[in-house]
């Protein structure tokens, strides 16, 4: 098995051969893909070399100590997060190996083609047809909310391949060419101004056989693995202390001794201590995971950090008193990364409104904790057993 | 912020053996029912549970060093017990004498009593009122000659203690014989949990070592592993909360299928996830000695609402049965609102996180 003293002599190997002072970001990035240090608990061929996940960190300070480029986590979350552990468990070597080295370097940006306009909590309603000819399938719909198909060469697509059997069960799971005729991506404005977020239209587009991903009508299956790994992206990523949010309005309290008040102190440290304590609780889930005992606090994770984001921004506006009155840019622009933490408090707080929605919104994700974690009743259901075209709509 | 070294915070294997030997005790010797039964006699303590823990088990000596007798124990150990006495609401003085009072005699290289608390021999009990913060004011008797004089107030399981350790206005801590003390029980919002008021009049002490650093760093391990018992409190309310309503029925079906009432638990399970890794990271901190005021004031700065809020939830979701002296869950909300002022309220610890962390009062 590959250890920490192995990882380390590796990476001293990689940055002695492409010396990141002297070497090209990308050929860098494809270097370190091919070393099998991108993700050392990917199997080997794919950028990894099948090492436990927690060594990861090993590599990462080694590099970042070195000052070498990294692939910007910001602008292919969705490739990162949702869309390579999908291909992995799901794909075929043919296309693992077409589509995971330039979705690692960011080359190629993904995006999530799954909400529509009638199914966003309920995605399993969803309407997009695909249907088949020959060795291809040709898909008709809308999907909305649709965050970088401006810039997207890639996206994980589910569409109806069955009308006839209930909804969970027609389904199949697609890569979809976002450069194909018939695909339109519009931009939609969000609350902040800019359009992070698209809907797309499919007019006729026509996708090989080769590039579904897993069985026909198996969509649903597929799609679990995406949306799991999609809760862990928003949310699980480890952070020191002070770390995301909190360390935005804990900078500002102690650079701005004018705009304290004892009531907003109270309040800082009552949401400093809940942020010490979700990281805590990460921590822990993460050492959970490393000893091979996965804890149901996964599912939890998102929803402190939707709501400790909300609180901690909206707070941080109200601290900054007259400059809260103000926002920096109402431009409309169509942004190339999603950065919770970044500009300015007015955008963090609107910002953050959607993290309690993206990603399943914090009553579906109550819902689970009730049901899985818990073993409450499931919701009273009376789609389960309807083919999907008598369904109510 | 500098990088923190990562705490432990799972359970070894240990501290799982540990956590089943005392459960299956207590869930032979501490049934709820007598809990209740027990809160209204002349002995609100369980001594007979309290000598099986102490003495063949060995809890009380867990923090004691093995040349005392003891097991030479961390804190982590100790925390899993008193999560499981959590659970159980028990009656026993482990949190006073196992940890606060043995710290106190830590500090003071008190070994003979050490040994004596170690063995089960004696109970030892800090003779400083429950509320007090680390660090906080700390009320001393008179020291006239060699004898002790005066009164404290709201001290914690001096009904069942042997030894009382008794800060003066010397600056000392004197160690008084229970026999030698007048030890009158207050009538306490915690059943589980009684406080007494001490008088001394001309009682001789044994001066043990300097007050202030003992009674800091007793109250500081009371607070750090309260975390751990309001942890097990918070734990027992969820999880037979959750039972319950998945077996009681209304309007034709399980009550706990209400999306009111699964989204309430939801949220109550998230806080309780919270409260166990501050109580873990506590317990570390205080065993390892890196980032302990802060793992402390973070964890006691948290847990009061989440204990609380579990014993006032299943309250309210057990209904009408939920409000009886019959059902135990009164039991738990005493504690948990008692242990919310235990050893500082949220707030004062708090204030202490401004400190540390940097965050200055306007
Ligand atoms: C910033 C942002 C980026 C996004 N990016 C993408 C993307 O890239 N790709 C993509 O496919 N989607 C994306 N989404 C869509 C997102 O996944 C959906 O918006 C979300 O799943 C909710 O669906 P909906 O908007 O249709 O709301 P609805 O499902 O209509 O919900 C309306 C309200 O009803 C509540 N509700 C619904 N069902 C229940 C229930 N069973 N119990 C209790 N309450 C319920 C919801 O919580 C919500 O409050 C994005 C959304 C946002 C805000």
């Amino acid at each position: 098995m590959t250890d920490a003293a192995e990882l380390r002599a590796l990476t001293q190997e990689l940055l002695a051969a492409h010396p990141p002072g002297t070497t090209d970001r990308v050929d860098f990035l494809r270097a370190r893909f091919d070393a099998g240090l991108a993700w050392v608990h990917y199997p080997r061929g794919l950028g990894g070399l099948g090492a436990p996940r927690a060594l990861q960190a090993v590599v990462d300070a080694e590099l970042t100590a070195a000052g070498a480029p990294d692939n910007d986590p910001r602008r292919i979350g969705i490739g990162l997060g949702m869309a390579a552990p999908t291909i992995l468990q799901y794909g075929t070597e043919e296309q693992k190996r077409r589509l995971l080295r330039p979705l690692w370097t960011g080359e190629e940006v993904w995006c999530q083609l799954f909400s529509e306009p009638g199914a966003g909590s309920d995605l399993a309603a969803l309407g997009t047809r695909a249907v088949r000819e020959g060795d291809h399938w040709v898909v008709d719909g809308q999907k909305v909310w649709t965050s970088s198909a401006h810039l997207a060469r890639w996206a994980i697509l589910i569409a109806r391949t069955d009308p006839d059997l209930p909804k969970h069960r027609g389904i199949t799971y697609f890569v979809c060419d976002m450069t194909d005729p018939g695909v339109e991506v519009r931009p939609l404005r969000q609350i902040t101004g800019e359009a992070e977020f698209n809907e797309v239209f499919l007019t006729g587009v026509r996708i090989p056989d080769s590039r579904r991903l897993g069985e026909i009508g198996d969509g649903w299956r597929v799609a679990q693995t995406t949306l799991n790994n999609e809760r862990v992206a928003i949310g699980g990523t480890p952070i020191p202390r002070e770390g995301g949010m909190i360390g935005k309005i804990a900078a500002t309290w102690r650079e701005r001794p004018e705009l304290r008040t004892h009531d907003l102190h109270q309040r800082l440290l009552g949401l400093w201590v809940e942020a010490e304590v979700a990281r805590l609780t990460g921590v822990r889930l993460r050492q959970q995971l490393v000893a091979g005992q996965p804890g149901p606090e996964g599912a939890g994770m998102k929803l402190n950090f939707a709501r400790l984001n909300q609180e901690i921004s909206g707070l941080e506006v109200e601290l900054l008193g007259e400059e809260g009155l103000l926002y920096d840019d109402w431009t409309m622009r169509r942004p190339e990364l999603v950065d919770f933490t970044g500009r300015d408090a007015g955008y963090r707080y609107l910002r953050s409104k959607g993290n309690s929605i993206e990603g399943g919104t914090s009553e579906v994700l109550l819902n689970i904790v009730a049901e899985r974690v818990l073993g409450l009743p499931a919701e009273p259901r009376t789609d389960k057993d309807v083919a999907w075209k008598d369904l109510a709509r | 912020m500098s990088a923190q070294p990562e705490p432990a915070l799972l359970y070894s294997e240990e501290e799982d053996a540990l956590r089943a030997a005392v459960r299956d005790l207590l869930t032979d010797h501490c049934d709820p029912a007598d809990v209740i039964t027990r809160t209204e006699s002349a002995s609100p303590h369980d001594v007979s549970l309290w000598k099986s823990l102490a003495g063949p088990m060995g809890l009380a000596g867990l923090l004691v060093p093995e040349e005392l007798g003891g097991q030479g124990a961390t804190h982590r150990e100790a925390a899993v017990v008193l999560e499981e006495l959590g659970r159980a609401v028990a009656p026993v003085p482990y949190l006073t004498s196992a940890v606060v009072a043995t710290e106190a005699l830590l500090a003071c290289g008190a070994d003979d009593l050490l040994t004596e608390v170690a063995s089960a021999t004696s109970v030892a009990v800090l003779a400083v009122g429950l509320h007090v913060a680390p660090g906080g004011p700390v009320p001393g008797v008179r020291l006239e000659g060699d004898a002790l004089h005066g009164e404290l107030t709201g001290i914690a399981d001096a009904a069942a203690a042997d030894v009382l350790l008794v800060p003066a206005d010397d600056g000392g801590l004197y160690a008084v014989r229970a026999t030698d003390a007048t030890v009158t029980p207050q009538t306490s919002l915690d059943l589980t949990r009684p406080l007494a008021r001490v008088t001394l009049e001309a009682a001789p002490g044994r001066r043990l070592g300097d007050s202030a650093p003992a009674v800091r760093r007793a109250l500081r391990s009371g607070a750090g592993l309260l975390a751990s018992e309001q942890l097990g409190l918070a734990d027992w309310l969820l999880t037979e909360t959750v039972r319950y309503l998945k077996e009681r029925k209304q309007f034709n079906r399980q009550v706990g299928g209400f999306q009111a009432l699964k989204h309430r638990l939801a949220r109550l399970w998230l806080e309780v996830a919270g409260l166990r890794a501050a109580a873990r990271n506590a317990a570390d901190a205080l065993t390892t000695g890196a980032d302990t005021d802060v793992a402390v004031a973070v964890a006691q700065a948290y847990a009061a609402q989440v204990a609380v809020r579990a014993a006032e939830e299943a309250l309210q979701l057990h209904g009408g049965i939920g409000m009886t002296w019959e059902h135990p869950v009164h039991l738990y909300l005493k504690r948990a609102k008692a242990d919310s002022i235990a050893y500082g309220a949220a707030g004062t610890h708090r204030s202490a996180l401004a400190d540390l962390a940097g965050l200055p009062k306007p």
